[in-house]
């Protein structure tokens, strides 16, 4: 089968700094994924380059059968069809949770007003706040605004999502209820990428882990294996660190 | 301690209490009801020093339950005045000044004066404002050189400008409808202002037909639909046709001859006019004056230096390298230079420089300098705002795929503009002041009104204060106006945005 995301020899520089190393990446339909690693270890990046907010500089990344180039045309069609979870949600605080929802299909898929709005209370049912959708995002708690913006973009109908530390900005307390929601947009099988040290949400949801340090991916494997068996060095002190105590 | 500091501090309230009774009896001996034989002043002031005194006994803010419950206007007057030794001298200082300055200013103002109709030989002899010169000149402090019998229609000028200016106040009329209140209050204004017939042709068509598209496009199109787009892009060819007259109708025939081989289809229909009498007398812009033109002058500057102003914003943080050059040198350019140098290339300059035949009136020429003048000044205000919007707020839009122009209309300008409401609105009171340096360009604005029409007469050339002070009023009245609406506008904002928690 032909993979969603492609990536292949991909670099990246920052200025004189060397974040992507000949990345070589393929992502299947229905995949789920996990990328862990230290921080400035690029994790942020990749993921940030498969929706173009990261520009790279060599290699070639294919998404949904469209190459990511300058072409603006591109870069609007990828956008559309992959959805992003930032950290700090991100969220629109001059907009009702409702409006947050409605605006992208409003105006980037040109849904019927009506229509937008049927569907944003279907997504928030979905992660289980319908209640919230005419207070504004600062009325919400920090796991609530995480999942207004999982619920901002499904309500685009992406093919992919990306995740990028979502719950590291949570107190511990809200993390369950967001993991909880991204577990259930796993079992309905939506291809997924997440930068996250969440190791019982890699275990329970990843096909595959993949682990990344100076830039370059150091190993994967499927979580079993990953987090059991552990072949190189480096990852064996990152599991250590993050799973020592 | 207990025992010492509670003695201390009712010494304190006791001493306080003997300064107000002084000033109690101060007032007394004041209103004459006293036969006591002391001098008022003396008395007040030995209050105010007995009551300062009391601050050195025992501060107000170490005051004691007990004396919640005693006399609250002294509490009042401790807790606000003498709090401690240096507000009790602030106080004391204050105070001064007061008594010096208050008594002659409200003597000069209100008991000398004279008020209703009066001569100036009366004014002179009552040694107080002479509020009887306004009640003679007030209408032309108002309207300027506007012809006399017609003043009625300045006067339902400033009424229609008022109005649309109101009705936009209200956040719950923010609707597209509004632009039709504005075209036809506009349109309104200007044929009362000029009267005479009003000549409809070709452009008048093309300029009516230019708002009923953008309505129509409001109206039955969807957000963001191709079939809005295509009622806007209709709407632009036609203010295109509206505004750029005989010249469109020209590159119509160059086009009309090389296809069909016909010759001046366009420019004759173009010719076809007809004109509707307005039943009212031709009034020039030269004679237009007073307030209506500073009204107008600065709702119009407002209204159009407003988006100019974004677009410069956005321009200046713009990645195309052309865009941004012109934009900074435009800000740069602008800002660097006295409105009245503006004002002056506009007047004087500009019509040199115009081809053949082409002519701006005095009016617009100073209108379009202040608009350039402001919309520079605006534009720094807004991109400060755009640069304390988080990063996180353009990412999470082009995530979503929005474009350019719905991220920045939609997302980021919203946030920007309502972050800077108060430097925003701290320029347009700038503005509106500004315009009274049209008067060098001879336009007769509020404050030339003042000077030229209502000082200048010879009769009463001595009560020069009385008009500067009434021209004062009206521009405060405005002003004061804006900025109360400007923290309404912050506070209705903020309702709901921040956080509760």
């Amino acid at each position: 089968m032909e993979p969603i995301i492609a990536m292949r020899h991909v670099d990246k520089w920052f200025g004189q700094f060397h974040v992507l190393k000949d990345i070589n990446l393929e992502i299947k339909q229905r995949e789920k994924i996990v990328i862990c690693g230290p921080s400035g270890s690029g994790k942020s990046t990749l993921i940030r380059c498969i929706n173009r907010l990261e520009e790279h500089q060599k290699g070639q990344i294919v998404v949904d059968g469209v190459e990511l180039t300058n072409d603006l045309k591109n870069i609007e069609h990828t956008r559309r069809e992959v959805g992003m979870v930032f950290q700090h949600f991100n969220l629109f605080p001059h907009m009702t949770v409702l409006e947050n929802l409605t605006l992208a299909p409003i105006w980037v898929r040109k849904m019927p007003k009506a229509a937008a709005e049927e569907r944003a209370m279907q997504m928030l049912l979905r992660v289980r706040i319908p209640e919230q959708a005419s207070k504004y995002p600062g009325q919400l708690s920090g796991g609530q605004q995480q999942r207004v913006a999982i619920a901002r973009s499904l309500c685009m109908n992406p093919k992919i999502m990306l995740f990028d530390e979502p719950t590291s900005a949570l107190d511990p307390e809200m993390i369950k209820e967001v993991l909880d929601v991204m577990i259930e947009l796993a079992r309905e099988g939506m291809t997924m990428l997440c930068v996250s040290h969440e190791m019982g949400f890699a275990r329970q949801v990843a096909d595959r882990v993949i682990f990344m340090d100076q830039g370059e991916i150091i190993e994967q494997n499927e979580p079993h294996e990953f987090f059991n068996n552990p072949k190189s060095d480096r990852t064996k002190l990152f599991l250590s660190q993050i799973l020592g105590h | 301690m207990g025992g010492q500091g509670l003695s201390r501090e009712f010494v304190g309230h006791l001493v306080a209490l003997l300064g107000v009774a002084l000033i109690a009896m101060a007032c007394v001996v004041w209103l004459g009801v006293s036969p006591i034989e002391v001098s008022a002043r003396q008395l007040f002031w030995a209050g105010i020093l007995v009551l300062a005194l009391s601050t050195l006994v025992a501060p107000a803010a170490r005051w004691p339950n007990w004396q919640a419950q005693s006399g609250s206007a002294l509490r009042w007057v401790r807790n606000n005045f003498f709090s401690n030794s240096w507000n009790a001298l602030l106080t004391i200082v204050a105070v001064y000044f007061i008594v010096k300055l208050a008594p002659p200013a409200i003597d000069w103002l209100f008991v000398k004066a004279t008020w209703g109709e009066a001569t100036p030989e009366a004014c002179r002899a009552a040694k107080g404002a002479c509020w009887a010169m306004i009640q003679e000149k007030h209408r032309v402090i108002f309207f300027g050189r506007y012809p006399f019998f017609e003043h009625w229609r300045p006067l339902l000028g400033i009424c229609l400008l008022v109005t649309m200016v109101l009705v936009s106040c209200f956040r719950r009329f923010w609707r597209p409808w509004i632009g039709l209140v504005w075209a036809g209050g506009s349109i309104a204004f200007f044929l009362v202002m000029w009267g005479g017939s009003l000549a409809v042709n070709y452009r008048t068509v093309a300029a009516v037909a230019t708002v009923a598209a953008i309505a129509a496009g409001f109206k039955f199109a969807g957000p963001g639909s191709n079939l809005r787009s295509l009622f806007m892009a209709i709407a632009a060819l036609l203010f295109v046709l509206a505004v750029g007259g005989g010249s469109i109708l020209a590159v119509l025939d160059a086009i009309a001859k090389a296809l069909f081989g016909s010759e001046r289809v366009f420019s004759d229909l173009g010719a076809a006019s007809f004109a509707i009498p307005t039943g009212l007398s031709f009034v020039p812009t030269a004679l237009w004056g007073g307030l209506p033109l500073t009204l107008l002058l600065s709702v119009v500057g407002i209204i159009v230096s407003f988006p100019l102003a974004i677009l410069l914003a956005l321009g200046r943080r713009s990645k195309m390298p052309l865009i941004r050059t012109f934009c900074v040198g435009y800000i740069e350019l602008i800002r660097g230079v006295p409105l009245i140098s503006l004002l002056f290339v506009a007047a004087f300059l500009l019509p040199l420089f115009l081809p053949q035949g082409v002519e701006i009136g005095d009016l617009l020429r100073a209108q379009v300098a202040i608009i350039l003048f402001a919309a520079a000044y605006l534009a720094e205000v807004i991109r400060g705002g755009l640069q304390a919007i988080p990063r996180g707020q353009f990412e999470a839009a082009d995530a979503l795929g929005l474009g350019y122009w719905q991220k920045m209309g939609k997302v980021v300008l919203p946030q920007a503009i309502t972050i800077v409401i108060p430097p925003i609105v701290n320029t347009f009171i700038g503005l509106f002041k500004d315009t009274s340096l049209v008067s060098i360009v001879s336009l007769t604005d509020l404050l030339l009104a003042t000077k030229d029409m209502a000082i200048a007469d010879v009769n009463w050339r001595a009560f020069y204060a009385e008009g500067y002070i009434f021209a004062a009023l009206i521009y405060f009245v405005f002003c004061f106006f804006m900025s109360q609406y400007s923290q309404h506008l912050e506070r209705s904002f903020e309702t709901g945005r921040r956080k509760r928690r």
